[in-house]
């Protein structure tokens, strides 16, 4: 079947969501971009947005208008040519109007499964939940007629498990995309050993189609980025321990944050980015991971002992950061959590100590904002971790560490068949999680 | 004329400029212009008639009728005549030229006139549909989304395939490096704190027709501004009353003004034919000829203008504009200096404010208090002209200033 037909009948379960509205953005504006298409002009394009939250829903069609706007009026040149054989709209204004008009007539929003029964493509992006996607999954494909494609944008579990438990046939295959879809470039595929070749077809020609970096990942849990990312919030939780025996807990967190921040010249230090994803999300990951990793214990005592203290993390819907680790305040970190006092000591206090352990950053310190834009960024970080690996101060000699776990978390992911190679493993870090260098490198030896 | 007042040109490039926080509006604008030209005339008691010339408030800010502003600046402007006058980007022209056949009907000794606009209201998307409305309606579907960087680019292009692109692409940049420099030594003016270091290689970046034009790229655009310019328009009668000495002030002493009909494209892409005509006529009348001007202030609204004024004026051949820019005669230290306050690329482009703003850069000139943009004015050469176009050369204003015997 052709791949617009395809794109017949599009439900999306948990449209309401951060990563659903996104998929549901995405997917309207390729809809108005095929139909536009001489060819497709008697074609159907219909687009579900299922979820259980009718306020969601509401909130979700002023995004998609907003951000159908944004993107109208940066390539008003071209819509211009869209509709050049509308005589009523003349100006740009009545141009994109008419846009967003007919991007948004693609959509209809609902908070009833059923309306998902015999879709062509069914998005699935609800809760990181194994049973919930199972219950879901196997509801709509027992109410359809047997040729629905399933994409699931789930971060961590098995494809084949979802697939074995709703029963699927191998329509089944991972598009996980990364936060938001809108913005961020890089989709991780996830076909399973079951998923059927036109399905994977699809999804190649769909990222594409969405100017998307693919990485594709095999069917391991957790796959390449969590692959990496929880691996290094355990050897950061590791490292926190033992600091923690010289000074104290909320100290020794901080210091690995600036650390894997700063020292190592990362956009954001490893506990600020599990505040930013969610410590109860984290944990729910290193769960449905766990059972699947025969020798390594995927699980945190540090994250389990803050949640149990209810210090989540995790993002406010107008997309403000929520204390966890870290207190925060006008996006600025303000405190850390102590647990012993179940309450946030400010930086204030423990900066300076902290500073003094660590030491100064060796000389070529470069800022990540600017090192990430720099075309000579090889050399500058090639020098740079030379001083690094030189100095005796702590900060350098823990980054160090760090970036030789880093480094070898990479080349597990390949020994483990996750990864196809460390390319593919770098490709992720450095596109989904913005990093200014990939974790398997020469810079640590 | 005389006791001119500039309030800054602001929008992008300036300090004070955020795209997110609340800006002035057009009221504000034109009582600090108003007030900065009646402080120095006497007040408003002073005052027969006011004229604000504006393109297109009606869009930007939504208000009409603002000849009606003017007792808001000054009480004692109640009850007095006020008229507002629309020609484009040649309304301050106009409204100069309103005052000055006032004066010349003897119906006023004193005229105050303001040029005023506000653009930074919507985004330049938007903007672009209400620029529009200053060429043919029934152009506008197949016109580009950004409506006259498109027209003039498509002059660019002709002037490409006629005389060249390199030679005159190194020229556009130039234009656009002489209009920075005269900029960094105006207060007043948009580009003010341009720190750019190499402003050719800038202006030399390559047009992208998927975002804008296929010739032109932002460096060669006139700016988006928000700003108002005034003056004082006067008689003899009148300069006394105000207490102003010739000294002080500027001699109009020639004027032309052509208009071309809109519904047509130009007679010839290479060429600004009204511009030609009026330019002409405001030097006739004047007595004078192009080799008596000190200063010229001319409508770069894209670079290719100011390269098509040169020729308009005849102080370069069709064609020879470029290597006319090139061998530095306009620049501030050549032959004859253009725009030497920074003019529509430098200075900004507040639409209804530029003919206004042109009549006191020359005033300034003229009469020594350009400050740090001060250029030297032989004595064998006491004149001044401004060309302030509407449209796509639709409509010319120009004027012939004299600087006055003490």
């Amino acid at each position: 079947m052709e791949y617009s037909d395809k794109l017949k009948k599009v439900s999306i379960l948990g449209a309401g969501g951060k990563m659903g509205s996104g998929i549901l953005l995405l997917t309207a504006l390729e809809m108005a971009e095929l139909s536009m298409i001489q060819g497709n002009k008697r074609k159907e394009f219909n687009l579900i947005a299922i979820d259980v939250s009718a306020e969601n829903l509401k909130g979700v069609k002023q995004y998609i208008r907003e951000q159908t706007r944004k993107v109208a009026e940066k390539s008003i040149v071209r819509l211009r040519d869209v509709y050049k054989d509308r005589n009523d709209l003349v100006e740009n204004g009545e141009i994109i109007d008419q846009y967003i008009i007919d991007v948004m007539n693609f959509i209809q929003t609902t908070t009833s499964v059923e309306q998902a029964f015999g879709s062509s493509i069914v998005f699935e992006a609800v809760s990181e939940d194994p049973d919930l996607k199972m219950k879901l999954l196997s509801e709509v494909e027992k109410n359809s007629d047997g040729n629905t494609w399933y994409l699931t944008n789930t971060s961590s579990i098995p494809i084949h498990s979802l697939d074995e438990g709703a029963s699927l046939g191998g329509r089944i295959i991972g598009f996980h995309f990364y936060n938001p879809p809108a913005v961020q470039r890089l989709v991780e595929l996830i076909p399973s050993g079951g998923t059927v070749e036109d399905l994977r077809d699809f999804s190649m020609e769909y990222a594409s189609r969405l100017r998307k970096t693919v990485v594709v990942s095999n069917d391991v849990a957790g796959f390449i980025g969590n692959g990496h990312f929880m691996r290094d919030i355990l050897f950061g939780a590791s490292e926190v321990e033992k600091l923690a025996k010289g000074m104290t807990l909320p100290q020794s967190i901080w210091m690995i944050n600036r650390v894997t921040q700063e020292f190592m010249i990362r956009p954001m230090g490893i506990f600020q980015l599990t505040d930013y994803v969610g410590l109860d999300v984290c944990q729910y990951i290193m769960k449905v991971m766990d059972p699947f990793m025969s020798d390594e214990d995927l699980h945190c005592d540090l994250i389990e002992r803050l949640t149990k203290q209810g210090v989540k993390g995790g993002q406010y819907p107008d997309g403000s950061q929520k204390n966890g680790f870290f207190q925060y305040e006008g996006g600025r970190i303000t405190g850390i959590y102590d647990l012993e006092m179940k309450t946030y000591v400010t930086l204030e206090e423990i900066e300076s100590d902290c500073d003094k352990a660590l030491g100064p950053l060796p000389r070529g310190h470069v800022p990540w904002k600017i090192l990430v834009r720099d075309r000579k960024k090889q050399d500058i970080l090639k020098e740079y971790f030379k001083q690094l690996s030189g100095s005796a101060n702590l900060g350098a000699q823990l980054a160090v560490d760090y970036g030789r776990n880093s480094c070898r978390i990479g080349k597990l992911l390949v020994e483990k068949k996750v990864a196809k190679s460390t390319n593919d493993v770098n490709t992720v870090l450095l596109t989904g999680f913005f990093h200014a260098y990939g974790p398997v490198n020469d810079y640590f030896n | 004329m005389t006791a001119g007042y500039n309030t800054i040109s602001l929008g992008t490039g300036r300090k004070e400029f955020h795209p997110k926080k609340p800006r002035p509006g057009i009221e504000h604008y034109m009582k600090e212009a108003g007030q900065g030209t009646l402080g120095q005339i006497g007040g408003g008691k002073n005052v027969d008639e006011s004229i604000v010339g504006n393109f297109m408030a009606e869009r930007f800010v939504r208000q009409a009728h603002l000849n009606a502003l003017f007792p808001m600046i000054d009480k004692d402007l109640e009850y007095k005549p006020a008229t507002r006058v629309e020609g484009a980007c040649a309304s301050g022209g106009l409204a100069l030229l309103s005052g000055i056949r006032s004066i010349l009907a003897g119906t006023a000794e004193v005229v105050l006139a303001i040029g005023v606009e506000v653009q930074n209201s919507v985004k330049a998307v938007y903007g672009a549909d209400f620029l529009a409305l200053a060429g043919w309606y029934h152009n506008r579907k197949e016109g580009h989304a950004y409506f006259f960087p498109g027209q003039f680019s498509d002059r660019t292009q002709s002037y490409y395939d006629a005389w060249g692109k390199e030679n005159t692409r190194k020229a556009l940049a130039r234009w656009y490096h002489n209009a920075i420099e005269n900029a960094r030594l105006c207060p007043t003016a948009q580009e003010y704190t341009n720190r750019t270091e190499d402003l050719e290689l800038m202006a030399m970046a390559e047009p992208d027709p998927k975002t804008f034009t296929p010739c032109l790229n932002v460096m060669d655009c006139s700016k988006v501004s928000d700003g108002a310019s005034a003056i004082a328009i006067v008689s003899e009668e009148g300069l006394e009353r105000i207490g102003i000495l010739p000294a002080h002030a500027v001699e109009i002493v020639g004027m032309g003004h052509a208009v071309a009909d809109i519904t047509q494209p130009p007679v010839d892409p290479l060429t600004f034919s009204t511009m030609k005509v009026s330019a002409a006529q405001a030097m006739e009348s004047a007595g004078i000829t192009k080799e008596d001007l000190a200063t010229v202030e001319t409508h770069d609204c894209f670079t290719i203008a100011g390269l098509l004024g040169v020729e308009a004026l005849g102080l370069a051949e069709k064609g020879k504009g470029g290597d006319y820019v090139l061998e530095g005669h306009t620049a501030r230290d050549g032959k004859i200096p253009f725009n030497t306050t920074g003019g529509l690329i430098g200075w900004g482009h507040p639409t209804g404010a530029t003919g206004v703003h042109m009549a006191i850069t020359l005033w300034e000139q003229l009469t020594g208090r350009a400050g740090e943009a001060q250029i030297n004015i032989p004595s064998e050469r006491p004149y001044g002209l401004s060309m302030n176009m509407g449209g796509d050369d639709r409509t010319v204003v120009s004027l012939v200033y004299k600087k006055c015997n003490p």
